[in-house]
């Protein structure tokens, strides 16, 4: 096990090292100077620009460098001092931006990540077992509708019933006389009440994919000769589900945190600029279209990175739960 | 057959002379079975005839669209949609269906136009009326429309007006033509990318196919939105509406052929190991004849599958794309550009007709992911189910 998972360990270091790249790629490939914009920009400001401050940034950046010296630059200053570079439009360092609005999308991505699960395999197991039941055919009816609405369409129509039945704005993570204030139980309270509304509506598409994939693997299941057996035994019909089919049923769905955790990131980015929660998708969109691209830059790395570790952590998760998978015979 | 326990007479088993077919037991080709087994998924039957639909109304926008889409009315600002009736205000039934007119107020306090239908002005709708003069498609103009009013200074808005007062019905239909046709461009672009690079790696293998294998692991482990923003917003502003509609195509289909290319592949690795294959290389075929010939008719099914699930991906990324502003921008119309109004939740509250183009995605994401259902039910017509 622990070379298997040393092995996936180091798989995954060159894959870190190709989305660094293509990231990277992304500061580069606005055409222009970024020195003689991120200037501009100080002078508009009113701050007197030296040629000290102009050698320093070059340095700083290996702006005279050529684009492979430029790359490496990047990365060493990330790894050695966790320097992302400077967003000129914040006029503050990336690094201080991820720490303020990472939490929250890390929060915000788990939390739908685990909702997704809690919800497909239950109704994947019912649809299966209850197939072509009146509840199969709602259930089958909300997934295709979830895989076909768009999830921003989702926010704002779930905003506009809010705002124009219930005169709510749903919007936020929280309530403004919470925005400023520091951590205490009743923010944190005031920030569960507003967190279903991302939950849901960046759940919906990867529910609805999980629960087809559940309740067709189930049918797979139900119909094998062991759950037969299970039955002949006299075993109670909710054993033979749960403890026997489901069992297995279940380890398909779980490799699949690779494909949800990627489409739970990705949809949290455009969701979170609907909704406005204080993530990295809104400060990505903006830092996209006023060419911060430092900014951008290390958004798209970061998020990025994360969905790699996230389905690295769940790969090593099924290769615990499911005994069937042979990590040593390769070494 | 085997449930037969009479046997058919003597003479009526195929002989040398007759074969199955004369005794009216039809063989069916793979290709009829395929069809015969769609024909049987009732839900992507209804779902191709709504795409159809679609498709001829992105054809020939001009003719079902009412209106001008980029037309303004300046005294139609945000004017809410005029349904069509069969019932008037005093009860009488028309058989023929019509709309009120629009009486508009300026409201005193909020400066903003508040209309009310008008009881007393009724439009019988009709059909094939004469219009302005447009473009129905390529070089050729039209003066007829599928529907509209016959009326000089009342406009016809079926799904009502945006901040211009441009009317909201005909730009949806003149938006199908890009938002559906993104698809399917995008769609052709995968397969090509994903036919070449699929193949390649399941007929080399080895070394190749390891790399092709990992870059195509590090593209779908990247989350879409946020890579295709980044590459969408670096796009040239100065660019024509024409080189921006590619340019989108190539950056939605850049993420979206890895899945053709493990299809392609993954059927590369096991027909290969078939008998038919090996006999037909045994007999001095060549590759390209062995490919051609033997591989690609018998895996296209699964990449027809393949990229059918695929377009609704492209679909929903351009809307996304668009609705941010990072992707295609006025004047183009898409569906996506259109959702740009409805981004203010104020705006929306008021005017929720601003969401319908909303509808016409989910309509067509669902329509091919019902088509896409019955195509992998059909892929394989001799698995029983």
């Amino acid at each position: 096990m622990l070379s298997y998972v040393i092995r996936r360990c180091l798989i995954m270091i060159p894959t870190l090292v190709v989305i660094s790249m293509i990231a990277f790629g992304v500061i580069d490939l606005p055409p222009g100077d970024y020195l003689t914009s991120y200037i501009v920009q100080l002078e508009s400001q009113g701050a007197q620009v030296t040629e000290e401050q102009v050698e320093s940034l070059k340095r700083r950046y290996a702006l005279d460098q050529p684009l492979p010296l430029r790359y490496v630059n990047w990365i060493w200053r990330i790894i050695r001092y966790q320097d992302f570079g400077q967003s000129w439009n914040w006029n503050r360092p990336v690094a201080g931006l991820l720490a303020e609005r990472l939490p929250f999308t890390i929060a915000i991505s788990l939390t739908t990540l685990i909702f997704t699960y809690a919800a497909a395999i239950p109704i994947g197991i019912y649809s299966a077992v209850k197939q072509y039941s009146w509840g199969d055919y709602l259930f089958t009816t909300i997934g295709f509708l979830g895989l076909a609405i768009p999830n921003f369409l989702l926010a704002l129509v779930l905003m506009f019933i809010f705002y124009r039945y219930f005169g709510v704005s749903i919007g936020g993570l929280f309530s403004p006389e919470y925005r400023d204030a520091a951590w205490s139980f009743a923010k944190f309270w005031d920030m569960m009440s507003h967190l279903w509304v991302p939950i849901i509506v960046i759940g919906t598409a990867g529910t609805a994919g999980l629960i087809r994939t559940m309740r067709a693997v189930m049918l797979d299941e139900l119909s094998k000769d062991y759950v037969q057996t299970a039955r002949a035994k006299g075993l109670k019909e909710i054993r033979v589900i749960l403890k026997h089919a489901a069992r297995v049923a279940i380890n398909p769905i779980i490799s699949l945190v690779g494909w949800t955790l990627p489409q739970i990131i990705s949809g949290e980015a455009i969701v979170a600029v609907v909704l406005n929660l204080p993530t990295t998708g809104p400060l990505l969109l903006q830092a996209l279209l006023t060419q911060d691209m430092y900014l951008a830059g290390s958004f798209i790395f970061i998020l990025s990175a994360l969905t790699v570790i996230g389905t690295l952590l769940s790969d090593i998760l099924l290769a615990w739960i499911d005994p069937r998978i042979r990590y040593d015979k390769e070494a | 057959m085997l449930t037969n326990t009479t046997l058919p007479p003597e003479p009526e088993s195929p002989t040398a002379e007759t074969s199955w077919e004369d005794v009216g037991a039809k063989s069916l080709s793979q290709g009829q079975l395929m069809i015969r087994r769609f024909r049987r998924h009732k839900l992507a039957m209804g779902a191709i005839v709504v795409l159809l639909i679609f498709y001829t109304v992105a054809l020939f926008a001009g003719f079902f669209a009412t209106a001008n889409p980029v037309q303004r009315n300046s005294a139609y600002i945000y004017a809410p949609p005029m349904i069509p009736r069969f019932i008037d205000s005093e009860g009488n039934f028309h058989l023929r269906p019509f709309v009120y007119g629009l009486e508009s107020t300026v409201d005193p306090d909020t400066w903003d136009r508040i209309y009310k239908p008008d009881h007393d002005e009724i439009y019988p709708i009709r059909f094939f009326v004469e219009t302005d003069e447009y473009n129905l498609l390529g070089p050729i103009n039209a003066s007829r429309r599928l529907v509209g009013i016959e009326s000089e200074n009342q406009p016809l808005f079926l799904f009502g007006t945006d901040s211009l007062g441009r009317d909201v019905f005909s730009r949806v239909i003149h938006g199908t033509r890009i938002s559906l046709s993104i698809g399917l461009v995008g769609v052709f672009l995968s397969l090509v990318l994903g036919l070449l690079i699929g193949g390649v790696s399941g007929l080399l293998s080895g070394g190749v196919d390891l790399v092709i294998q990992r870059i195509i692991e590090i593209l779908i482990s990247i989350p879409q939105i946020p890579f295709w923003m980044a590459l969408s917003a670096s796009l040239p502003a100065h660019w024509s509406p024409i080189q921006t509609y590619f340019a989108i195509t190539v950056l939605l289909s850049l993420l979206g052929w890895t899945q053709v290319a493990r299809v392609v592949r993954g059927k590369f690795l096991s027909l290969r190991e078939i008998d038919f294959v090996s006999a037909s290389i045994a007999m001095g075929a060549n590759d390209f004849w062995v490919i051609v010939k033997h591989l690609i008719p018998n895996f296209f099914s699964y990449v027809l599958v393949t990229i059918t699930l695929t377009i609704p991906a492209m679909i929903l990324g351009e809307t996304a794309l668009s609705f941010l502003g990072i992707g295609l921008r006025p004047p183009v119309v898409s569906w996506g550009v259109l959702l740009q109004q409805a981004q203010n939740m104020r705006t929306v509250a008021m005017r929720p007709w601003l969401l319908v183009p909303g509808i016409f995605v989910i309509i067509a994401v669902m329509a091919f992911n019902f088509v896409g259902d019955g195509l992998r039910d059909a892929a394989d017509p001799y698995s029983s189910k």
